[in-house]
Formats: structure tokens, C-alpha cells, sequence
């Protein structure tokens, strides 16, 4: 599609096209997808100033219940001097907006941020020069005010952005990028709003990908083996095909059941008789950790300095552990779910996902169908956390859609929603470590299994050091896990920060020294201190050594550019081994924060979603059969674990943006393990730290 | 086994002839097209599927509709009367007590029932009723405030 198509199809108006951070150089490069572009590709968003006076950002970022419907919207509301309500954010359709690689990593704000602003700041200009021009004054002698281009000289003399629009095509290009307003000049951004979907959230308007209908829609329901691994051998359809109204189709692995109901479908579904090939479970939730450190390859160095036997020699302690951390579930509210309609050649997917490139790349593959004859639009997203980067659904929709010639949904049931997860991978970490009679860590040398880089680095000032990861990360490779991992809320950090957190406490508490004091003395980092310091205030830390039986624990740690320092109370049952996390007070520098009031949504999201992470969440499985396939044994965070949560984020204006949606969530599982020991004495060195997990560490002490 | 099933659904009578034990929660999405009405789980372990059965909170998806018979139902889009949004959905609003939005009109019509109930209850009370309602954003916290502030305003700001 050229230029001309592209205004034509957003109706004119004044259009500005501009590039996301990191678009050609990085991870975007070559990955366009098959059959080309029907965008232009030398941008990736792009923002329109209609004839109504209306802003309309039109972006592949998706909203997931992250926030950034709203302070994207505030980002442009600020720049171009329009009131918030005057912005629309078109987000992840694939015909509507640029190719984008997808919603995750927390990188909408840090790296989409930038760009929108400059894109809202160029938009800004030449409306000014249009008014200035409009007005037959010079340009320097024009001010706006929501939305209003007026003469300073003759406030009578004013147009409107949508008397400026209208009629016009003009396309510019941001770059290079002119000047965004200095923070101390930004209205909107960096004020706290509520969220501008709320209204379609709180009265049941707001669609979801299974709230999608068609007309002559089937609902599909899919056999599913009983483990991974395992092949379809005979199958008996007869059952099915007797309920009324119910057409099964087979097209090599996949055998649906289709109805105009779903929950008739779902009653065929379970009139089929078939048996499985099941191959020999060689691994299951006890054995994965000796599993992984079997199969794992020779690392790769993240990062090394100095000679770690020298650090060796001059350490008067050496430290010497091992982290175990288990599989971990996606299991976001809303199940993955996706309608595809076919039309001749072109085919339209509704579908749960983060990134709606993916689903039409995926979808075009398994149709045959060009990229470019397949449209992805994005409804609300019902929770994503990492897992709705895994668009099976939707492909299983195409496909189905197809062979029966009809519009089809497959939304899956909670039991197909935890089998076909891509949860968090299981990890190890073994760490050995040492400090000098005066409490300086002298060497660290550190180990990652299956957890990868991510929040690996040891953040602390030490002289001698090794960091090597082994193996893949969240990705996982053939041979290490006996089913599908992936991406889960800031992946690998949560494993890694536990190890080293969890680490840094043994060291400081056999050195004798309280925790935040050792952090800080053997911490360079301004941030990682700031946060800390910040944190230690508002909780009214009162240094000591630890176990002191109150039941404190502290935890830091970087992630997506954030620092973040978490401090919480615990209360351990002896008896029954169960924690109950009282307080938690966590302190985040993020730079320049872009809605004050999402950013500590977020945390306290991290913070309370963490806490299964770290206490209960946990997939059993025997070999590729997952056993917890429901919320009555895998267990998330209820109301009644809700601790008493206080948030700081430290005031850092004039630092650019950094990720909010993850980073709180990295500090969860140390913080509870430190305060853990704090409370006890005994040390968890696995999660999640179950009762029975407690339990045993208590008898051990 | 079809027959016919009458109740009151967001205020307008309403007959159906349909299998009788379906889940009410199918017969909402799809037969009725209400789709404010949430699947979580299919075994009344989450509460996305919540609706008001003559104002108390139901699951929907443990719900063959044979059940409703008769009953005045209340689902997510019929809590807003005349356009006027009930103060559950304004504290909702106003606290933020909401991310991706899809366990939210399980939460705000169970605790519809909770106030309905107890229209004072401590903080505790609230947690104690709200607890088997899941919420993966883990807006929980917002999710107690707001309810507390509906309800302070429902007994006429007290």
C-alpha cells in the first residue's frame, strides 16, 4: 500500500508517521512476515489529526490490562495540547496499524514512548505553522490550548486543529525528532488518570475475543491428547455425531467438534472415544531439577571480571547453594480464544493475543494465504502476562474456518488453558559466593540453568565474578522440558533475583550484619541505593541482624530499566508451615512516569500476583501430563493473602521512561524467602515456598 | 430435554425453549447474547461467570437454567439503571479497581450480593466475601477499596 492508500483509508486529515524505538535495528529487523507489508514499512505507528479535531493513534501494541490505552493517550494529549478525551488509540488491528513485533518485555512506554511524543510533538508544529499561516501572522506570535490556535496579539483571531485538518492530506515523517516538551511543561503526562477502558469494563461493553459473533458462526471444541507427547491412535466419532447439530471434522492432529453452541459442542466433544499413544514419562515435578542440570550445555558467560580464585583466597566465608524454581502458569483471567472468518480470499482473526503480527503470520503459514490477505484484529485482551504470545487458538480457528466454510471461534476451557500453557520454565541456580572479614562480597560465581540472562547480572560492587547461563531461556530447547515454555512476567528476572537476593541475605546474615546495611555497603548502583534508602524509610526499618524474629525481609533488583527495592513482613505458622505476607512496601525508580496512578497499579499488580510465584504456584506433571488443570489445585493469589501495601515511586523527572508493568514482581520471591528466614531462621532455597515446603526447612534448622 | 423457560432477565420478561440443563451461562452468551457474562473456569472455582439470581450472586456456570425459572435476573449489562451507573460501578471506576477487566462484572455483581447482605461490612468481611472471586491482574486491593467507598455511598454517604 503506498501513501496515497493509507491517508485515503484513515479519511485525510493531517497524518504523522514515525518509528518506534528500536524498529530497524534490533529485534524488529526481518521480521516483517511473509507476503510483505501492506503498510509501508519505513515506520511503525503513526498518528492522524481528522477534520472533527480528533487525534487518532494508530499502533500494533495491544492493551492487555497493562495501562497503556490510557498513558499513551496521555503522552500525545500532552504534546499536542488537546484534552485526553480528544484522543483515540487504534490499537493491534494489522490492516489499520504498522507492522509491530508485539506487547511485552515493558517495553511499550520506554521504547514506544520516545517516538510518540516526538511523532505528537511534529504534529504540534506544523499545526501551529498551518494556524500561523491561516491567521497571516508570524508562527512565533500563535499559542494552543486545547486544541485552540490562537494570536497572542488578537486573542479574537483563533482556528481549531479541526479547522485545520479539514480538507487537508498531509503526511509527515518524524525524523529526525524535534523537541518534546521539558517535563516541567507537561500537563497531562505525569498526572495521575484513571483508566479510559473502565467505563466499558465496569458495564460489560468491552469485547473480548470470545464475545466476538458472526453470522452462521460454529463454536469449535478440539480433542486434546491427555499428555504432550502423546499421538492419536484409534478414534470412534460415532457418539458425537448422533447430538444434534454437530458436524465433527478431522484434518491431520486436529479433530474438532462444531456447533452453534458451545456448550453442545463441548457435550460431543465428550462423546468421542479415542486412545492415545503415550510415550514413557521419563520426568516429573520432583525429578525436572536433576533433569535440567543433566541435559544442560556448557554455559555461556554473561558477564565475568577479575580471577574468581583470587576472590577466593581473600574470602574469610564461602557460600555454597543451589535455587530450585518450579513451572509456573500464565493462567490469565480470560482463556485464549480467537474467531476467524474466511471470505474468498481474505481472512479475518479475532483473537486474544499480544502480538496480532504473529497471529497473521501464523494464521497466513497454516492457510497458504499471503500476509496480506489476512487481517488480526485485537479485542480487549483478558490478561496476557507473557502467554498470549502463544497464538495456537488462533491458527486452530483459521484452519477450522476453512474446512468448514463458516465462521468459526475456538475459546478453550480452563482445563485446555493450563494444558496448552507455555508456563514459566523450571530453573536452577547454584551460586558460589564469598566475603572478607569486613562484609565485602569478594567473589560470585553464578550458575543459571533454564532461566536465562534476565536479571542475572549481580548488580553489587564485586571484584571478582563469573555469570554463565546454560542452556535456553524461556524458550526452551529440545530435550529440557517435556512440554511447551515460554515468557512469563519479566522472564528469567523472577528466578534469578531470587537466587541472588536469597544469597546476599545468607552472606549478610552470617557476616552479622543487617541486610539493607550489607546491600549497601556492597552496592555502587545510585539507583539500586535510592530505592533502597526509600524503601527502608517508609517501612521504618530498624537495622538488624538477621534472623531478629520479626519476620522482615528486603530484596532488590533491576528490570525493563527499573529499580526496585521491596521490604516485607511475614507471619510463619510453625506448625502448619503456612505464610501469611503482612506488609509489603516496595520503592521503584522508573524515570519519568507517565501515569503516576497505572504505574502504581502496577506495582501493587506485581506485588500481589507475585506472591503465588513465591508461596503456592506450581505445575505437577508426569511427564508430558499436566496435572493441575484447574484453579481448585493450582492456586493464585486470593483477597485473603492481600498484605497491607504501601508504594514509593521515586520522583526522577528528568530520566527518560522505564518499565512498569513487571519489574515489582522480580523482588517477590526473595523478599518472602528472606523474611521467611528472618521470622524462623530457616532458609527456603526453593519456590514456591509451600507449607510443606516451610515445614520441612523448620525441622531442618 | 427441551422446554420452555421463563424469567426476568435485566428487568424485560423473558421465554426461551431450550434444553433445560444447559449452564445459564451458556444461554447468556450465546442464546441471549449477553456477553458481559464471563467463562473463567467452568467449574465455579473463579467467579467470571457471576450473575444476580433475585439479587443474590449466582454462578452461572453451575447453573442449569431449569433453576431460574421464574427468577429476576441481573447480569453485568442491566446494573446501570437508566443509564445512571450504580455506585459499585462508579467506585470501580474512580478506584481503579480494575486492569484487564474480564473477572470485573463477576466481582461487581458478587459484591452487588455482598452488599445486598451487609450493607456495612468491616474490610474483612469484604475479603471474606469477595474470596472466591480471582483476579489474575491482582487488583485486589482496589477491588476492597472501591467496594467499601459503594457502599458508604449507598447508605447516602454515611
Amino acid at each position: 500500500m503506498g501513501r496515497r492508500e493509507l491517508l485515503k483509508l484513515v479519511g485525510g486529515g493531517i497524518l504523522v508517521l514515525f518509528t518506534a524505538g528500536g524498529f530497524r535495528s534490533d529485534a524488529q529487523e526481518g521480521r516483517g512476515g511473509r507476503g510483505g507489508q501492506r503498510l509501508p514499512e519505513d515506520f511503525n505507528a503513526f498518528l492522524r489529526i481528522g477534520a472533527d479535531g480528533r487525534v487518532t493513534c494508530f499502533t500494533g501494541k495491544i492493551e492487555m490490562g497493562q495501562g497503556v490505552i490510557t498513558s499513551l493517550a496521555q503522552m500525545l494529549a500532552d504534546e499536542l495540547d488537546v484534552p485526553l478525551d480528544a484522543v483515540d488509540m487504534v490499537m493491534g488491528d494489522t490492516d489499520l496499524c504498522p507492522w509491530d513485533m508485539g506487547t511485552f518485555g515493558s517495553m511499550t512506554t520506554r521504547f514506544f514512548g520516545p517516538p510518540l511524543r516526538a511523532a505528537g510533538a511534529e504534529a504540534r508544529r506544523v499545526l501551529l505553522e498551518l494556524a500561523a499561516e491561516q491567521l497571516g501572522v508570524p508562527v512565533e506570535q500563535v499559542t494552543v490550548e486545547a486544541g485552540t490556535v490562537t494570536d497572542r496579539a488578537d486573542p479574537a483571531k483563533r482556528v481549531s486543529y479541526a479547522q485545520l485538518a479539514k480538507g487537508k492530506s498531509i503526511e509527515r515523517h518524524v525524523t529526525p525528532r524535534p523537541p518534546v516538551k521539558p517535563p516541567a511543561d507537561l500537563k497531562v503526562v505525569s498526572r495521575p488518570v484513571t483508566r479510559r477502558d473502565a467505563l466499558a469494563k465496569v458495564t460489560g461493553e468491552a469485547k473480548y475475543a470470545a464475545d466476538i459473533r458472526c453470522p452462521g458462526m460454529r463454536y469449535a471444541k478440539i480433542l486434546r491428547p491427555p499428555a504432550h507427547g502423546a499421538t492419536l491412535g484409534e478414534v470412534d466419532v460415532s457418539g458425537a455425531e448422533e447430538v444434534a447439530g454437530a458436524q465433527v471434522v478431522r484434518e491431520g492432529d486436529l479433530l474438532a467438534v462444531l456447533h452453534e453452541r458451545p456448550d453442545q459442542a463441548e457435550r460431543a466433544l465428550a462423546m468421542i472415544k479415542a486412545t492415545f499413544e503415550r510415550p514413557q514419562p521419563d520426568v516429573d515435578d520432583k525429578t525436572i531439577f536433576d533433569h535440567l542440570l543433566k541435559v544442560a550445555p556448557e554455559g555461556r558467560a554473561v558477564s565475568q571480571g577479575g580471577d574468581l580464585r583470587g576472590g577466593e583466597g581473600r574470602s574469610a566465608q564461602v557460600f555454597e547453594h543451589t535455587y530450585l524454581n518450579s513451572y509456573v502458569a500464565h493462567s490469565p483471567m480470560e482463556p485464549h480464544a480467537a474467531v476467524a472468518q474466511i471470505e474468498g480470499d481474505k481472512a479475518t482473526v479475532w483473537a486474544s493475543t499480544q502480538n496480532p503480527f504473529g497471529v497473521r503470520d501464523e494464521v497466513a503459514e497454516a492457510l497458504g494465504f499471503p500476509s496480506a490477505k489476512v487481517r488480526v484484529i485485537t479485542p480487549f485482551v483478558g490478561g496476557g502476562f507473557g502467554g498470549k504470545t502463544n497464538n495456537l487458538q488462533a491458527v486452530e480457528a483459521a484452519r477450522l474456518a476453512k474446512l468448514v466454510g463458516k465462521p468459526v471461534q475456538v475459546a478453550w476451557t480452563r482445563e485446555e488453558e493450563f494444558f496448552n500453557d507455555t508456563f514459566r520454565p523450571a530453573a536452577v541456580v547454584k551460586i558460589r559466593s564469598g566475603i572478607t572479614t569486613a562484609g565485602a562480597v569478594a567473589f560470585w560465581d553464578y550458575h543459571v540453568y533454564y532461566a536465562g540472562e534476565r536479571g542475572s547480572e549481580h548488580l553489587y560492587s564485586i571484584p571478582d565474578y563469573a555469570i554463565v547461563a546454560h542452556g535456553s531461556a524461556w524458550g526452551g530447547e529440545p530435550g529440557a522440558h517435556p512440554f511447551a515454555t515460554g515468557p512469563w512476567r519479566a522472564p528469567g528476572n523472577n528466578t534469578n533475583t531470587f537466587a541472588r537476593e536469597s544469597q546476599v541475605d545468607i552472606m549478610a546474615a552470617k557476616a552479622g550484619i543487617d541486610p539493607i546495611e550489607f546491600r549497601m555497603m556492597n552496592l555502587q548502583d545510585a539507583k539500586l541505593q535510592g530505592v533502597l534508602k526509600a524503601a527502608a524509610g517508609k517501612f521504618g526499618w530498624i537495622p538488624a541482624k538477621a534472623p531478629s524474629g520479626r519476620g522482615y525481609g528486603v530484596a532488590c533488583g533491576t528490570d525493563s530499566g527499573t529499580s526496585v527495592a521491596t521490604i516485607a513482613e511475614v507471619a510463619v505458622d510453625g506448625q502448619t508451615g503456612s505464610v501469611k505476607v503482612q506488609r509489603v512496601v516496595c520503592a521503584q525508580n522508573m524515570g519519568l512516569v507517565i501515569n503516576p496512578e497505572g504505574a502504581t497499579t502496577q506495582m501493587e499488580g506485581c506485588i500481589t500476583m507475585g506472591l503465588g510465584y513465591a508461596l503456592t504456584e506450581e505445575i505437577h506433571f508426569n511427564g508430558g501430563e499436566i496435572l493441575d488443570r484447574n484453579f481448585d489445585s493450582y492456586h493464585t493469589p486470593r483477597f485473603s493473602w492481600l498484605p497491607e501495601i504501601e508504594t514509593v515511586i521515586i520522583d526522577d523527572w528528568n530520566s527518560p521512561a522505564q518499565g512498569g508493568g513487571e519489574p515489582a514482581i522480580i523482588t517477590m520471591g526473595g523478599v518472602i524467602a528472606n523474611a521467611i528466614h528472618d521470622a524462623t531462621g530457616a532458609r527456603l532455597l526453593q519456590l514456591p515456598m509451600t507449607a510443606q515446603r516451610v515445614r520441612e526447612a523448620l525441622a531442618q534448622r | 430435554m427441551q422446554e420452555v423457560v421463563r424469567f426476568t432477565l435485566n428487568g424485560k420478561p423473558t421465554t426461551l425453549t431450550v434444553d433445560s440443563d444447559r449452564a445459564l451461562l451458556w444461554v447468556l452468551r450465546t442464546d441471549l447474547g449477553l456477553t458481559g457474562t464471563k467463562y473463567g473456569c467452568g467449574q465455579g472455582l473463579c467467579g467470571a461467570c457471576t450473575v444476580l439470581a433475585n439479587g443474590k450472586a449466582i454462578r452461572s456456570c453451575q447453573t442449569p437454567v431449569k433453576e431460574v425459572r421464574g427468577q429476576a435476573l441481573t447480569t453485568i449489562e442491566g446494573l446501570a439503571q437508566n443509564g445512571t451507573l450504580h455506585p459499585l460501578q462508579k467506585a470501580f471506576m474512580e478506584h481503579d479497581a480494575l486492569q484487564c477487566g474480564f473477572c470485573t462484572p463477576g466481582m461487581i455483581l458478587t459484591a452487588y450480593s455482598l452488599l445486598r447482605e451487609n450493607p456495612s461490612p468491616s474490610a474483612a468481611e469484604i475479603i471474606e466475601g469477595m474470596e472466591n472471586n480471582l483476579c489474575r491482574c491482582a487488583a485486589h486491593r482496589r477491588i476492597v477499596q472501591a467496594i467499601q467507598a459503594a457502599a458508604t455511598e449507598m447508605r447516602g454517604g454515611a
